[in-house]
């Protein structure tokens, strides 16, 4: 059985379409990502299974019961909101057990439950204390709180750690997770940060213009980007694109004219690259292509090298001791399987048997 | 060197003094106007309220504490000052319950709420003698509108401003009008200002309608509440127009209060130092009323 069972939903205002035909489920325990660019859908989605929105068409089911017409603990979720929407005219305590309390639960309950969060959160010695004198984490936390004292089936978090700094964020990112496995609740959580959904995410759903683009594990998304759209937004840093050419003996980058890069046509395809699957030697290192290094971003302990192929710019990540200088003619290379090829005019990614490259016949490279 | 330095020291001493009396300058026809018509007034009716009135040949003497003596022997004083308390017990509550209920409700999602916001605030776009004469209207005895709708249910015909059980309620009846409007347009900013998505953390935990004004939307507006409050409790205190316009106090000092009762003191008995004494009176719980919202309430509510 799945916790969260989202069926062919459409949500629509007048002539604008948010989510369109939008099918995924969750499984229990899991943590689902809903990743993507602002205006994407993600956040509609979102309030549609905390049922502070009704879908146009389409069902929701959570535990397997069609939901439609309650709304949040009523369909047994809870939700984060990106602002922490903390009440606050109310302590720390009350805020955490508003719900409980707005729903009469026994006092003595109520107040075993709220031990029972403040300990597992942290929060034991800020109970007596107002919103507004907690700092932007510990907000986060109460907030976290007031969603996890119901013990709702489902927990939803919206964007929670975008108001956070870069270090309190990778913590709380950690932390999440740990919490979220520990308890065993199966989370929707969405985020347009990248890393956040790669680094806590059981699976990941891209989503684009109210549609998923591509949904599985994070590794998934990573090895296998089914699309440019997800190649580009998915990874660290950027993909490096490059256009393709019809060579002689098959598939060339464009403005060179060898080595080929695997049989077949080249003309209106695309070849990915992520720097970290690009090695940059010395000149004329056997298989590799030439190219001229233009810019070196230093990061600690590696380095960011863009180099030139012809007037394309590709980028490389290299360790630090190895780093070469700036204008120097390099030769860059990667293994066959390391290539994503994309056709250019739908965006798809081209069969991997084309990807298997004739990359043995490399000879020498001119440009 | 030496003398450098202090040269220094005092050309920032002097620019110091150049801020401060420019900022002395700045606020100078503030301070002119405020002193003149306000602060020089108010400390000159405390000083009269200690001498005897001046008569033609005699002039006003220093008499202590007998004015004072006199007000609290004074029944149609205390007539006026229990009038007043319970004209404020009884409009300010009224006039900001309705200001919220009718805040509530044109914030809401109705049609026709541009509308409805303006009707509910047109009573205090109305100068007061006008609004008093259409109120007259409204309780004229025999073809006033109240009696009209009275009579046509069945009731018999009340002289509303006539009988001694009616006249003061009536009054109040008139400022609640006229005041409610006017608040509402605070309720609503303070309504506009509550994040809705407090409102959504809410319907997540299915509160229900009462349990989100209670909990939530009252607590959120006190601080527009207190505000109100204290103003509404400060108006009660100077209404005088209405009066005049309506029921010149009577019947039989029914609808006397205190302003009232200060203007007929001095304007038409030419008591002036017994009028004095009884502005002193007035001024004092003014002070304190206003003093104890900058102190008191302003550090207790205060959310952000």
């Amino acid at each position: 059985m799945h916790s969260v069972d989202v069926r062919s939903v459409t949500k629509s205002w007048g002539v604008t379409t948010a989510v369109a035909d939008v099918s995924f489920a969750v499984k229990q325990g899991h943590l689902t990502v809903l990743l993507g660019p602002s205006g994407c859908g993600k956040s509609t989605m979102l309030r549609m299974i905390a049922g502070l929105e009704e879908p146009t068409s389409g069902t929701i089911e959570i535990g397997g019961r069609d939901v439609a017409g309650l709304t949040g603990a009523a369909r047994g979720v809870a939700m984060v909101f990106q602002s922490y929407a903390l009440f606050p005219h109310l302590t720390v305590a009350d805020n955490i057990t508003f719900g409980l309390s707005v729903r009469g639960a026994p006092k003595a309950e109520i107040a075993a439950r709220l031990a029972r969060v403040a300990g597992v959160l942290g929060l034991e010695a800020l109970l007596a204390r107002k919103p507004a004198q907690l700092s932007g984490g510990q907000q986060q936390r109460v907030a976290l709180g007031r969603a996890l004292i119901a013990e709702a089936p489902v927990c939803l978090l919206d964007e929670p750690l975008s108001n956070l700094d870069a270090q309190l964020r990778q913590d709380l990112r950690r932390e999440i997770r740990a919490l979220q496995q520990r308890l065993g609740i199966t989370m929707v959580y969405v985020t347009h940060d990248q890393t956040e959904a790669m680094s806590m995410a059981d699976e990941v759903i891209l989503m684009r213009a109210g549609r998923i683009e591509q949904q599985g594990a994070p590794a998934d998304l990573y090895d296998q980007p089914a699309t440019l759209f997800t190649a580009r937004f998915i990874g660290g840093t950027p993909m490096s694109f490059l256009d393709l050419d019809d060579g002689r003996d098959g598939a060339v980058i464009i403005g060179t004219t060898g080595p080929a890069l695997f049989a077949g046509p080249g003309k209106g395809r695309v070849l990915g690259l992520r720097p970290e699957d690009v090695t940059v030697d010395s000149e004329g290192a056997a298989g590799s292509i030439h190219a001229v290094v233009t810019a070196v971003e230093y990061l600690g302990g590696e380095a960011l090298v863009t180099c030139m192929i012809g007037e394309r710019p590709i980028l490389a990540r290299v360790r630090g001791k190895d780093v070469p200088a700036v204008g120097a003619a390099v030769g860059v290379r990667w293994q066959p399987s390391a290539a994503h090829i994309f056709e250019a005019s739908s965006g798809r990614r081209v069969a991997a048997e084309i990807g298997s490259a004739v990359r043995s016949k490399l000879q020498t490279v001119s440009h | 060197m030496g003398r450098g330095k202090a040269r220094a020291v005092s050309s920032v001493r002097q620019r110091h003094l150049n801020i401060h009396i420019q900022g002395w300058l700045l606020a100078l026809p503030a301070v002119v106007l405020l002193a003149a018509f306000t602060h020089i007034p108010a400390i000159k009716t405390v000083i009269d309220s200690f001498y005897s009135t001046p008569h033609g040949v005699r002039p006003a003497r220093f008499i202590g504490l007998t004015q004072y003596q006199s007000l609290i022997a004074d029944p149609i004083f205390w007539r006026a000052f229990t009038n007043n308390l319970l004209y404020a017990l009884i409009t300010v509550p009224l006039a900001i319950g309705f200001a919220l209920v009718m805040a509530l409700w044109v914030n809401g999602r109705i049609s026709g709420r541009a509308g409805l916001r303006l009707a509910f605030f047109t009573p205090t776009i109305l100068p007061m003698v006008a609004a008093a004469n259409i109120w007259l209207f409204f309780y004229t005895q025999d073809y006033g509108l109240l009696n009209k709708i009275g009579r046509a249910l069945g009731f018999a015909s009340v002289n509303w401003l006539g009988d001694q059980a009616t006249a003061l309620p009536s009054l109040m009846a008139v400022t609640v009008w006229k005041e409610a409007g006017f608040f509402m347009i605070f309720y609503l900013a303070a309504l506009q200002q509550v994040p809705p998505d407090l409102y959504e953390a809410a319907r997540m935990e299915n509160a229900s309608r009462w349990q989100v004004f209670r909990r939530i939307t009252w607590p959120m507006v006190m601080p527009t509440t207190l505000f109100v409050g204290i103003n509404a409790l400060i108006n009660a205190f100077r209404v005088v127009d209405q009066v005049i316009a309506m029921t010149g106090g009577g019947p039989d000092n029914a609808t006397t209060l205190l302003l009232f009762y200060i203007y007929q003191v001095a304007f038409s008995f030419w008591d002036l130092g017994y009028a004095a004494a009884l502005s002193t009176v007035l001024l004092t719980g003014l002070a304190a009323v206003a003093l104890a919202q900058f102190f008191l309430i302003d550090r207790k509510v205060h959310y952000r």
